[in-house]
């Protein structure tokens, strides 16, 4: 199994750290892992993605082109990457701000309303989360306690109090996605 | 089995300096590397094994850091990315005229000149042929994933201190930014003890002083120190090139490349092995010394060749001398801090070497 | 009396340390790199320890300084000698380390190591040579060359409109707190060697106090470059160089020394 998968949206929403709770999760799975970030001068607001490949094989380009998967946070990313879904891969992404919206009929195309659920629930820490749960839900290429396990890797120990809240969040997360119909 | 962890090529580096018994760092910072000299002030090297850990000034005044341990025996690194490696170019020229063991990392970013902070391979002719003054060649090794970053720290050191000349990891901004599982080799113990034939630690009532210099006002002097110098170079060439062949058994055609092209290029192959393209990669390992007579035995097998480097075509032509004119060898890479994805890269080879050789 | 009968310890007044090897000084007569390699090899033998320094040699006049102290050495790139002891220091804190610079290798092109070698207050000894000239190239105009002084690159003197003004590094690496003893010294006089004398070995007997940076200066001459003789280049030296480079401490002990005073 090898799933290739890209990330993006605004710095300061969680897409590195999202990518790197896969990783880590992959490893606790036994996995080969990638993380590619793409990096630049801009730290917060400007455009943030990060490739994460997850295989049971030696890991050839961490650098792709197209995707098995792309769950996408915002407009700019939506344009740039749902070209580059292979076909029958999966486009999964956060409604909120978006207005064109994915065309694309031989792909699966999913959504799930993390960041209204997130304000819902006061807390926009765990956005990225919940989309991570609805990712997982679409493609369960993880066991939930590796992902647990992988939480708990990737957080410094001051932050393992946090780690229920971010359980509660995925598993909102694969309540809340749900498949998108393309405009026909 | 060693510890595993996620970790970042860069920070990778630092970890390995540590375990593989490194006495002293000295470092500017400069993306995309700066996390080497941030990982080691994060984790008090000092405290775990004594190691020494400074940022200088400048890189040039971090080379002659590393010059002034190195002169009395110690374990020393910098790393830096290609304006800062430019400005290390006297003191890598002082340190190959003076013998000295070092490593230098270079996580290359496009150029010329403040260029951009993306990945890029276009400082190849700069770490192969010598980069400053005179004729000497650096130990050149080109990690192309995470583990490697790690394992050449100890293998860079190794070879430095066998041929008592400065090694270079070049690396690049795909390799030093991303994070992959690595397992980590278990830490060395520093040395302490000193081949006082050479080093420059305090003249002992049992020996003759010690200079450490690359002077030799004398010409014929000079001239001999250079055979000296040409005949280790040549030594390398005999017993420390290394490579890896991917699916070259029953190729047709030979993608060459090094570093994050190499990984790029595995891709490749299997995208190609698909479309029922026989293609294969050879990645060279050590850049110096370079792997030619594996491509000089490769060129009887296989129709043609694509080297892959993410510059105008430098390793090209090292490439090119090796197979010598018996096959065709072309380039394709993007570059400026671009990089080629792998349907490009077949996209390349199909174009360039399969469609004109067939 | 004959020669063996001359030649006995009571009756020794002088004698060359041990410390300077047999090779003849490649030196100009009448230089000052000679005096100061002597005191600073005397200064050695005295504290008695040869086993434990390290000495960087620059690139100027004194580019060969290793073939004439017998003592372990280092030849550093020009004006990169306190990088280089940096390096060694930080790795060996229990040798001494000293660099060996001229004007123009620690105060032009040496500069940034200097002050950032100074400022980080590396317990290192320097010992800088000051003669305003760029002696082994032939002469040409140094960063502490003064005002209308002639060189080979300000033939009518240095013109500071044009030039630029000579670089008082010493005062100005005394105003960092990583210096703890700033001296300026000369040795055209027997006087003035027995009191730069005394300024080098404070300078080495600081590193056991591992305070920060000992630096001192010796202006001294260049007959060749000022194209004079010995005897009148050390008056020059007097009544030109000491008047824009006073001689005197100007930091002991980490404390500034009121100008004017000295030691």
């Amino acid at each position: 199994m090898t799933e290739e998968i890209i990330i993006a949206g605004f710095g300061g929403q969680g897409v590195l750290s999202m990518g790197k709770i896969l990783a880590y999760s992959g490893i606790m799975q036994n996995m080969e892992v990638s993380w590619m970030p793409s990096y630049g001068p801009e730290m917060r607001g400007g455009t943030a993605n990060v490739t994460v490949i997850l295989s049971d094989e030696r890991i050839s380009s961490p650098i792709l082109n197209v995707y098995d998967t792309a769950i996408i946070l915002n407009q700019q990313s939506l344009d740039k990457f749902e070209p580059k879904v292979k076909p029958g891969g999966l486009l999964l992404f956060d409604n909120n701000g978006i207005t064109r919206y994915p065309v694309r009929k031989d792909i699966q195309v999913c959504v799930i309303e993390a960041t209204a659920e997130a304000v819902r629930m006061g807390s926009g820490r765990v956005f990225n989360m919940m989309v991570l749960g609805g990712f997982l839900k679409l493609k369960p290429v993880l066991e939930i306690e590796n992902v647990l396990k992988g939480l708990q890797k990737s957080l410094p120990p001051r932050h393992h109090h946090l780690i229920p809240m971010n359980e509660q969040a995925i598993r909102r997360g694969m309540e809340l996605v749900k498949p998108f119909t393309v405009a026909s | 089995m060693g510890e595993i962890r996620l970790m970042k090529g860069n920070e990778a580096i630092a970890e390995a300096a540590i375990r593989a018994g490194c006495d002293a760092y000295f470092g500017y910072p400069i993306t995309p590397q700066s996390e080497v000299l941030e990982y080691l002030m994060a984790e008090k090297p000092h405290e775990r094994t004594g190691m020494v850990v400074l940022q200088a000034e400048s890189e040039v005044a971090a080379i002659n850091m590393v010059y002034g341990a190195a002169c009395t025996g110690k374990k020393v690194m910098t790393s830096s990315s290609s304006p800062g490696i430019s400005l290390m170019q006297e003191g890598i020229s002082y340190i190959a005229g003076a013998e000295l063991p070092c490593l230098i990392v270079n996580v290359v970013r496009g150029g010329p000149g403040l260029g951009t902070i993306q990945p890029s391979q276009a400082d190849y002719f700069q770490a192969t042929k010598g980069g400053g003054h005179g004729d000497y060649r650096l130990i050149v090794l080109a990690p192309s994933s995470v583990q490697e970053m790690a394992d050449f720290v100890k293998l860079a050191f190794d070879l430095a201190f066998k041929y008592r000349n400065p090694a270079m990891i070049l690396s690049d901004g795909v390799i030093g930014q991303m994070m992959e599982k690595i397992e980590l080799f278990e830490p060395i113990p520093r040395v302490n003890e000193f081949d006082q034939s050479w080093v420059t630690t305090g003249k002992t009532p049992d020996r003759q002083r010690n200079i450490i210099t690359s002077l030799n006002l004398d010409p014929y002097l000079q001239e001999e120190h250079n055979h000296h110098l040409q005949e280790k170079y040549a030594r390398m060439r005999r017993e420390d090139v290394r490579y890896e062949a991917i699916a070259c058994d029953d190729a047709d055609y030979l993608f060459v490349a090094y570093g994050s092209s190499a990984r790029i290029c595995q891709k490749a192959v299997q995208l190609a092995r698909k479309k029922g393209i026989k293609a294969g990669l050879l990645r060279p390992i050590t850049l110096f010394p370079f792997p030619e007579k594996i491509l000089g035995d490769l060129s009887q097998s296989v129709k043609g060749m694509l080297a892959v480097e993410m510059s105008a075509g430098q390793m090209v032509e090292d490439v090119r001398l090796a197979v010598n004119g018996k096959i065709p060898v072309e380039h394709f890479g993007r570059f400026g801090g671009v990089v080629h994805s792998p349907e490009e890269v077949l996209e390349a080879l199909e174009e360039k070497i399969v469609k004109p050789v067939v | 009396m004959n020669l063996e009968e001359i030649i006995r310890e009571e009756n020794i007044v002088y004698r060359r340390t041990p410390l300077l090897t047999d090779k003849a000084l490649s030196y100009c007569p009448g230089c000052g790199h000679g005096t100061t390699h002597r005191l600073i090899m005397e200064v050695i033998e005295e504290m008695g320890i040869q086993s434990d320094v390290i000495g960087i040699a620059p690139v100027g006049c004194s580019v060969l300084a290793y073939e004439f102290m017998d003592i372990d050495m280092i030849e550093a790139a020009h004006g990169r000698a306190p990088a280089v002891a940096t390096g060694i220091k930080r790795t060996w804190p229990g040798k001494y380390v000293f660099t060996y610079q001229g004007d123009g290798d620690l105060a032009a092109i040496g500069t940034s190591e200097t002050i950032h070698c100074c400022n980080r207050g590396e317990n290192i000894t320097i010992i800088f040579i000051n003669n305003g000239i760029y002696g082994m190239t032939g002469g040409q105009m140094a960063p502490t060359t003064i005002p209308g002084m002639k060189s080979s690159t300000s033939p009518f003197g240095r013109d500071t409109a044009m030039m630029g003004y000579p670089l008082k590094i010493t005062e100005l690496i005394a105003q960092l707190p990583g210096t703890y003893y700033v001296s300026r010294q000369s040795v055209h006089t027997p006087a003035s060697v027995r009191k730069a004398k005394k300024a080098i070995r404070k300078a080495f007997e600081n590193q056991k106090l591992n305070k920060g940076v000992s630096f001192v200066e010796v202006v001294s001459n260049c007959n060749s470059g000022w194209k004079m003789t010995p005897v009148q280049a050390n008056k020059w030296l007097e009544e030109n160089m000491l008047a824009y480079f006073p001689p005197g401490d100007l930091k002991v002990d980490g404390q500034l020394v009121e100008q004017g005073k000295t030691s």
